[in-house]
């Protein structure tokens, strides 16, 4: 099945033209075409996970030529890290068209339409191995959200839809004359004009070179993360985005930053990477304290959840720069565990918003009583979010941790203090949120979860509990195609003197293999650095 | 020595597209003469057939384009004028059928303002032909003053008579300009050919000088900075339809014409930076055009000013050719004017379709919810932004990108840093018109004008933004034709 792969990246966009035809009253239509859309475009991504080898190469791979004339390419492909997120974009792509059934009542058509694109342009961008064809994609998820902000969103909509449009489009364009660069670098080494990712990973770029180009790949993914400080756009956009907005957002699209990293500045530019290593390390670090603390301080629930994110995409990319296949394999786990938990918590936000109208946390108390399914959901996403054992969260938190102790205990201390504080502010807003006393006449009445409710939130929760107590087969597929990616880094850091940092990771290492015996080939730190076959 | 040459009746075949358009324009005062007072003659089909006979000259006499110089040195065909002039065909092909429904719109249907369209396209083909100082000189005057006229056309309309009044004493100046840098040339060297002249030029300060100044009258018909200041109020107060001829055909001509005067002039230049001369009228071209833009309500305005900022990109080309000679990066330049033309034409002509007998709707804030409800021209209106703002799938992209990889390839880095900001920039206030089209409550309900002809046109436009977007190959299945860009780099080649 050469074509799997595609069908499943252009199955949304192929209903998006469809239904495109269809005369916008019927609206109806559109919520179960798109729903339709979803669901077959996550069947047929389903024998994308039960065919995958556990190997390094990209697999399901389709190549042909795009545009000869530049020697671009239409070159898709899976690996261990573009399968999960593949699979997670398309988890949530029914629930965000079943959320949005009720929430979104005008201009349906167009919704569901984009909705549908912005799923082909993420899944696209998730499979593309052609530089330009991954910035043609990466650019295509950007009008969608934009519009889905600015023409659904809350109050101050076209504020927060401009603000990511421009926030986005200056670090993408940087990243563009960085794709060329490498491209006419490749092109003076080798006489041949290709954007080819794997003919580009073969590239002699110098040092001094590679930090420039680095840079520029790095500035368009960590806006997209977002990197502290670079993270402003994100509040606004999460908050006046509506709830399937907010999903999307922050499910897939920031993942499209720490993706970035993993798979295109990191294996491209790997001693850039190296140099760049601490600076990184120390943004994502105040990343996850700040966005933890003021997070602690915010009135409105949607706001909270979108300074979470920052906290927890901070340790996603702690995990990718401790260069170790701990912080490795829990940054990509923590990238789908945050998509799960902080996905349903904007639905639960949303839940609650269409019964209240508003989401200040003050109007809110005592809920529990009176929602006890609602509650229920909102204590277990809260947890799942916390890292609570035996939930997602946690695999991939416990991961990355380790991995940074490993590379620096200062920079491991420090981000562990944000588990306290994660906790600290999930745990203060779920009582005033849910507990205490239910003194607002407004309260009262308010119907518990629906049925629809619930068919979105379950498969989240089942998820939750499955990644969380069964990480191997997670952990397992992903692990070749990470050591693939950090070979590289890991063999820049062996010729220099950095082997000190591999010592230090041996005890964890060790421990870590009782509690985790999935990466047992990862206990010997020589394998690590010098193991990876490229 | 300006010889006398022999000349023949095979001298004409090459100047086919010249002279279809230069009698058929004679021909439509004629008809005017005839029919006067008589309302009902299909002007703009009529007119419309004259452009596509030239595309149609082009297109018979393709491969016989080499190169090869006629009267003299005064007329030279080579592939590099012929696509320059297939542009300017389609850009004016498509600003008639604008015209035609603006002009009834308006209620000002004459056959005068035709027989000028053709007039002015005669001229700019002429002018993107040539290197001799005389026929660049003619072409200039022939291509400017029916625009000068069409731009004062709407007599009634101050703005109108303001913008050809402006546009007329300034381009007058500059015409003498560039007559004077021609005359400077022409003094140190004794004859007008361009490349010849400049040859002989080589290492004189008056030479030089000349071709300075000369250039500065180019820049000028190539609205960029600091020549410029003409270009808001004359797009602005122009018949909408003639600001879309005026923004794509005679800017194509005048970056033909730029390129060949660039590529001749490069002997000149042993220690004086002619490419620094450029690369700094092309940032400042592209900034002051961008950040004049941002803040702009009119929407004709702020197409001029976006045009502006183009002017800019599409300098870059020049730059790098200056410099390196490169082909590629005139490549890159004519790819950018194809898209530039389908792009800004359709724009206007979004603008022209919801004009109605009464009025133009011009002020941004009033497109408030057009997008949803003329849903069609709202999302072909946002694929010309979003192709002017250089974001894929569009054409607009494209050719950015096409013009950005010659010059990275030949290490301008920091141009290309200050044109991807600026890039960034100018999304601002294209997304300003998508906001408003999508995001804004209507504050009262407009009367919208409708017209099929103008309906089409943007149809096909939106298509071509897409396609070539898509596809910059396009064409390439079809045996025997060259794909855009084979295409492109085949007339980049032959460009002297």
């Amino acid at each position: 099945m050469d074509s799997l792969l595609s069908i499943v990246v252009f199955l949304p966009a192929a209903a998006a033209a469809l239904l495109m035809m269809v005369p916008k009253e019927q609206h109806g239509l559109f919520r179960n075409g798109a729903l339709a859309a979803m669901v077959a475009t996550l069947l047929a991504s389903i024998p994308l996970l039960t065919g995958f080898q556990t190997h390094a190469e990209m697999q399901f791979v389709t190549k042909a030529a795009w545009i000869e004339d530049f020697g671009i390419q239409y070159y898709i492909g899976l690996d261990g890290i573009s399968l999960f997120l593949v699979l997670l974009t398309n988890v949530l792509g029914p629930l965000v068209v079943l959320s949005a059934f009720k929430a979104v009542d005008t201009r349906v058509k167009e919704f569901y339409i984009l909705l549908l694109i912005l799923q082909t342009g993420m899944l696209g961008a998730f499979v593309a191995l052609d530089l330009f064809l991954f910035y043609f994609f990466w650019e295509v998820m950007l009008l969608p959200m934009y519009l889905l902000i600015g023409v659904w969103g809350g109050q101050e909509r076209v504020y927060a839809a401009v603000k990511f449009v421009l926030y986005t489009i200056v670090g993408s364009l940087l990243m563009l004359v960085a794709i060329l660069a490498l491209y006419f670098i490749h092109h003076a080494q080798t006489g041949i004009y290709t954007f080819d990712l794997m003919a580009l990973m073969q590239t002699d770029v110098p040092l001094n070179t590679q930090i420039w180009l680095f840079l520029a790949f790095g500035l368009a993914f960590a806006i997209k993360v977002p990197l502290w400080p670079l993270h402003t756009w994100l509040p606004d956009a999460h908050v006046q985005a509506p709830t399937a907005g907010s999903v999307v957002l922050a499910g897939v699209l920031l993942k499209m930053g720490t993706y970035g990293f993993l798979r295109f500045a990191i294996p491209l530019f790997p001693e850039a990477a190296v140099q760049m290593q601490k600076p990184i390390l120390i943004l994502s670090v105040i990343g996850i304290v700040y966005g933890a603390l003021v997070a602690m301080v915010q009135t409105d629930i949607k706001k909270l959840v979108a300074y979470s994110s920052v906290s927890h995409l901070g340790y996603v990319v702690l995990g990718l720069f401790s260069f170790n296949m701990l912080g490795a394999s829990g940054s990509l786990y923590q990238m789908l565990g945050h998509g799960l938990s902080t996905g349903a918590l904007f639905l639960l936000v949303g839940i609650i918003y269409e019964r209240r109208h508003t989401r200040e946390i003050s109007a809110f108390g005592g809920l529990a009583k009176g929602l006890p399914f609602f509650t229920f959901a909102f204590v277990f996403t809260t947890l799942s979010s916390i890292g609570l054992p035996g939930l997602n969260g946690f695999v991939g938190e416990f991961l990355v941790l380790l991995g940074a102790f490993g590379e620096s205990p200062w920079i491991g201390a420090i981000a562990a203090s944000g588990v306290v504080l994660g906790a600290a502010y999930m745990l203060w807003l779920v009582r005033r949120f849910l507990f205490g006393a239910n003194d607002n006449p407004e309260n009262q009445d308010l119907a518990d979860l629906s049925g629809r409710e619930w068919l979105v939130l379950a498969p989240l929760m089942i998820l939750m509990v499955y990644m969380g107590v069964q990480p191997k087969p997670f952990l397992d597929r992903m692990e070749p195609a990470l050591e693939k990616a950090y070979a590289p880094v890991l063999e820049v850091r062996a010729s220099g003197n950095y082997s000190s940092a591999a010592d230090l990771l041996a005890p964890f290492l060790a421990e870590r293999e009782e509690v985790e015996p999935v990466m047992e080939n990862t206990e010997d730190p020589a394998h690590q650095i010098g193991g990876g076959v490229r | 020595m300006l010889a006398i040459p022999e000349i023949g009746w095979s001298d004409l075949t090459p100047l086919l597209p010249f002279l279809i358009l230069c009698v058929g324009g004679l021909v439509l005062v004629l008809i005017d003469a005839l029919i006067r007072g008589r309302a009902g003659f299909p002007w703009a089909p009529v007119t419309a057939l004259l452009p596509a006979a030239a595309l149609v000259a082009y297109a018979a006499r393709w491969g016989d384009a080499v190169g090869e110089t006629v009267f003299g040195t005064m007329f030279i065909e080579d592939s590099f004028g012929s696509t320059v002039g297939v542009l300017i065909c389609i850009a004016t092909l498509l600003a008639v059928f604008l015209s035609g429904s603006y002009l009834d719109k308006v209620g000002r249907t004459r056959g005068e303002y035709y027989a000028l369209i053709a007039f002015s396209a005669s001229g700019l083909v002429l002018f993107a032909s040539t290197t001799e100082l005389l026929s660049l000189f003619l072409g200039l005057e022939l291509l400017s003053i029916p625009v000068y006229v069409l731009s004062g056309y709407l007599r009634k309309n101050p703005l109108s008579l303001e913008a050809g009044m402006k546009y007329f004493l300034l381009g007058a100046f500059s015409s003498a300009v560039f007559l004077f840098g021609g005359a400077l040339i022409y003094v140190t060297t004794g004859t007008t050919d361009l490349v010849e002249g400049l040859r002989l030029g080589a290492g004189s300060p008056l030479a030089q000088l000349g071709f300075l100044i000369l250039l500065s009258g180019l820049l000028f018909k190539a609205a960029t900075v600091p020549f410029h200041m003409w270009t808001p109020d004359v797009y602005q107060g122009a018949p909408t339809a003639v600001t879309a001829f005026m923004a794509t055909a005679v800017k194509a001509a005048a970056f033909g014409a730029l390129a060949r005067v660039v590529a001749a002039g490069s002997p000149l230049w042993d220690n004086i930076p002619l490419t620094q001369v450029l690369w700094w009228v092309a940032v400042l071209t592209m900034t002051v055009g961008n950040l004049a833009a941002l803040t702009q309500t009119n929407v004709k305005r702020m197409l001029a000013y976006s045009s502006i900022a183009h002017a800019g990109y599409l300098l870059i080309g020049l730059v790098v050719f200056s410099q390196t000679g490169d082909h590629d990066a005139l490549s890159g330049m004519l790819y950018y004017l194809l898209a530039y033309t389908v792009m800004n034409i359709g724009a206007f002509g979004v603008v022209i379709y919801w004009a109605n007998h009464e009025r133009e709707h011009l002020e941004i804030p009033q497109y408030a919810g057009l997008g949803w409800r003329t849903p069609a021209l709202g999302l072909a209106m946002s694929v010309f932004m979003i192709s002017l703002a250089g974001i894929p799938p569009t054409a607009g992209f494209f050719g950015k990108y096409y013009i950005f990889r010659s010059a990275i390839e030949h290490g301008f880095h920091s141009l290309i840093i200050i044109a991807v900001l600026n890039s960034a920039l100018s999304v601002y206030y294209y997304l300003r018109v998508m906001v408003a089209l999508y995001m804004r409550k209507p504050v009262a309900t407009l009367e919208l004008g409708r017209s099929t002809v103008v309906g089409a046109v943007v149809a096909v436009c939106a298509v071509a933004t897409f396609w070539i977007g898509f596809a910059p190959d396009a064409f390439s299945f079809v045996p025997g034709v060259p794909s855009i860009v084979e295409w492109v780099q085949g007339a980049a080649i032959a460009a002297r």
